[in-house]
């Protein structure tokens, strides 16, 4: 830096300071052997670049190819190729969500960087927000109240009426401003399901360590508390029943076994939208109730 | 605006896209007659040393941008950390105490491969074309950009190493950055998916600042690694299509730094310190077309030259307002 030379006016690193120059006829000055070389180094390494880059940006496109492998996306999310499409990645549903419900995806989920989705297990959506705030938040419509005309509906995902949120049923507006459901609950391990098996429950489900929280109306209408703060003592296993948020998504019913008997089961409605409590608090693991993210109601 | 500053001026929109910068065929009387008379004169070598041992480094312009770049990311941080709902989002789309603002590039993505733009994204959008457009375009980069501040301490080992003869500079063809984002957004038309923001290094880093660290870091590792050892600036200067998006708003910027020919030694260490140094080439001895040349928009408006330059040859300007420091 401290030298005092004047500039040679060259845009290279000056590595073809020292070859001899020769006036062309064309006009254009000579190029000597060294800066044709050093020329063709950088063409090679421009294109070195240009492959890297793009190969690392064909990595982005995984996502697209997994998209078979379905996840749950927050409410109001679009099918999978427009939701992943129109997701501008900024997490601002992230940020409105109470009960933390919404995670970020990293670059080994393969569900597109920085997308957001759902793991009902870990923690689900109880709309403790009251009204899907994460779609008020969505500043490009990947989360929204309407779908847009030229994006179709797939049969069954359209809920047959607006879910009635249980905790404000009382409310002059009991519903939630959603038309599709993301999921479908499903009894996917009745075997191991404790009211099929005629048993109670007594204690934390999901132990002592769960950090996931739910909102109990009987402890505070407007604050989610941790599941393992509320132990249950029941004689018949009913929890996916008892905090299912919205109104007749499921029930306990006496359904004909396969061998002809007589029992209990969690039966799934239609008006379920696949938020995910039910498979949050079935305290069996792992857990008898999931969440089909993306499936329809077949009638 | 001079006949030769409008040729300048469309000179430098093609040197953005990855144009070569050329010698100016054309010089005005006065600025001819000032290269003439530094032509040879020693008593301006002596003034030239005098100025030099004078000059004390100066940090001004990178100390209040690196405050400010800290600020602004930390503001998302605190934001949702502390749930003071300031700024929240992310650097690709956040809202502002409510005022929804989207990053041009990721909204530009979105509206591509979405083809269907709401009202917020629309919103959002403006604000931030506005904002930028009265900031300086490529303001956002040095200023704001979170993965700048990491190739800039990234850049200083670069040099180090290279002036310890370790490792050389391989620079590359300017024009891949147009080609990129030329290629980015026929991606996006063509597949419906963003998928640069899988790549975006300052998407990422946002993220990762605000919502937590995560895997895909190793990929902003990977570019960092890349422009220590091998070559300077790489992401900034050849493929950043965010960059390129803000340096078309930076035309029509009324901030912009400018240079003034007759205080100047022509020493270059301007152009040293210099993202972009190809901006920068006026200063090269016998370039100057006139006797005040604004310089182009892929400028950053980082202010390092600003503060590098021992005799102010260059300083902020805002144009059809008076000149800043």
């Amino acid at each position: 830096m401290s030298e005092i030379d004047d500039e040679t006016g060259s845009d290279n690193n000056g590595d073809d300071g020292n070859a001899p120059r020769q006036a062309a006829g064309n006009g254009k000055p000579a190029v000597s052997i060294a800066k044709r070389q050093t020329n063709r180094r950088r063409v090679l390494r421009t294109i070195l670049l240009t492959g890297g880059v793009l190969g690392a940006a064909m990595s982005g496109f995984l996502p697209l190819v997994y998209a078979q492998k379905k996840r749950l996306r927050p409410p109001g999310a679009l099918d999978e190729k427009d939701f992943l499409g129109s997701c501008i990645k900024c997490g601002q549903c992230v940020q409105v969500c109470p009960v933390s419900a919404i995670k970020l995806a990293d670059l080994v989920d393969g569900m597109g960087v920085g997308a957001p989705y759902i793991d009902p297990r870990a923690q689900a959506c109880d709309f403790s927000c009251d009204a899907v705030q994460c779609i008020l938040a969505c500043p490009t419509g990947s989360l929204t109240y309407h779908k847009p005309a030229f994006l179709s509906v797939r049969p069954g995902a359209a809920l047959a009426a607006k879910p009635i949120l249980l905790a404000k049923q009382n409310d002059p507006e009991p519903t939630l401003n959603m038309h599709e459901r993301i999921g479908l609950a499903r009894l996917s391990r009745p075997e191991a399901c404790l009211a099929v098996q005629g048993k109670g429950f007594k204690g934390q489900t999901r132990g002592p360590d769960f950090k996931g929280q739910l909102r109990y109306m009987s402890v505070d209408r407007w604050k989610p508390v941790k599941v393992s703060s509320h132990p249950y003592d029941v004689a018949e296993c009913d929890l996916c029943v008892r905090e299912c948020p919205v109104k007749g998504a499921i029930s306990i019913e006496t359904v004909f076994a396969p061998d002809g008997r007589k029992r209990k089961s969690p039966v799934v409605h239609e008006p379920c939208v696949g938020c995910g409590v039910c498979e949050m608090v079935c305290p069996v693991e792992p857990t008898a109730i999931t969440i089909e993210a993306g499936e329809v109601w077949k009638t | 605006m001079s006949e030769l500053l409008k040729r300048r001026f469309v000179d430098q929109i093609k040197v953005m896209f990855g144009a070569e910068p050329t010698k100016p065929k054309e010089i005005s009387p006065a600025a001819q007659q000032i290269h003439f008379y530094k032509k040879g004169n020693r008593d301006l070598i002596a003034e030239k040393l005098h100025a030099r041992a004078h000059a004390t480094p100066k940090n001004t312009w990178r100390n209040r941008r690196w405050v400010t770049l800290i600020f602004a990311n930390l503001l998302f941080t605190l934001s949702f950390f502390l749930d003071i709902q300031i700024l929240e989002g992310a650097l690709t789309a956040s809202r502002f105490i409510g005022f929804h603002l989207i990053d041009l590039n990721s909204a530009l993505q979105v509206m591509l491969a979405h083809k269907h733009i709401i009202n917020n994204l629309l919103i959002g959008t403006g604000t931030v074309l506005i904002l930028w457009v009265l900031l300086g375009g490529r303001t956002f980069c040095s200023w704001v950009c979170p993965y700048h501040l990491l190739a800039e301490w990234a850049e200083k080992i670069h040099l180090f190493l290279v002036s310890k003869k370790l490792v050389t500079d391989q620079n590359m063809d300017r024009r891949l950055r147009t080609v990129f984002w030329i290629i980015f957004a026929l991606l996006a038309l063509a597949t419906g998916y963003t998928v640069f923001e899988a790549i975006s290094p300052t998407g990422i880093l946002s993220r990762a600042l605000i919502y937590g660290p995560g895997l895909a870091l190793l990929w902003v590792l990977a570019l960092l690694f890349f422009e220590v050892f091998f070559s300077r600036r790489a992401w900034c200067r050849y493929a950043c299509p965010i960059g390129l998006t803000y340096g078309v708003v930076g035309i029509v910027s009324p901030v912009r730094i400018i240079y003034k020919l007759d205080g100047c030694f022509h020493e270059g260490d301007c152009r040293k310190v210099c993202l972009v140094p190809h901006v920068l080439d006026t200063v090269i001895k016998g370039r100057a077309v006139e006797k005040e040349v604004p310089i182009g928009p892929d400028c950053t408006r980082c202010g390092l030259c600003v503060d590098t330059c021992p005799t102010g040859s260059l300083s902020f300007e805002v144009k059809g307002l008076s000149k800043l420091a």
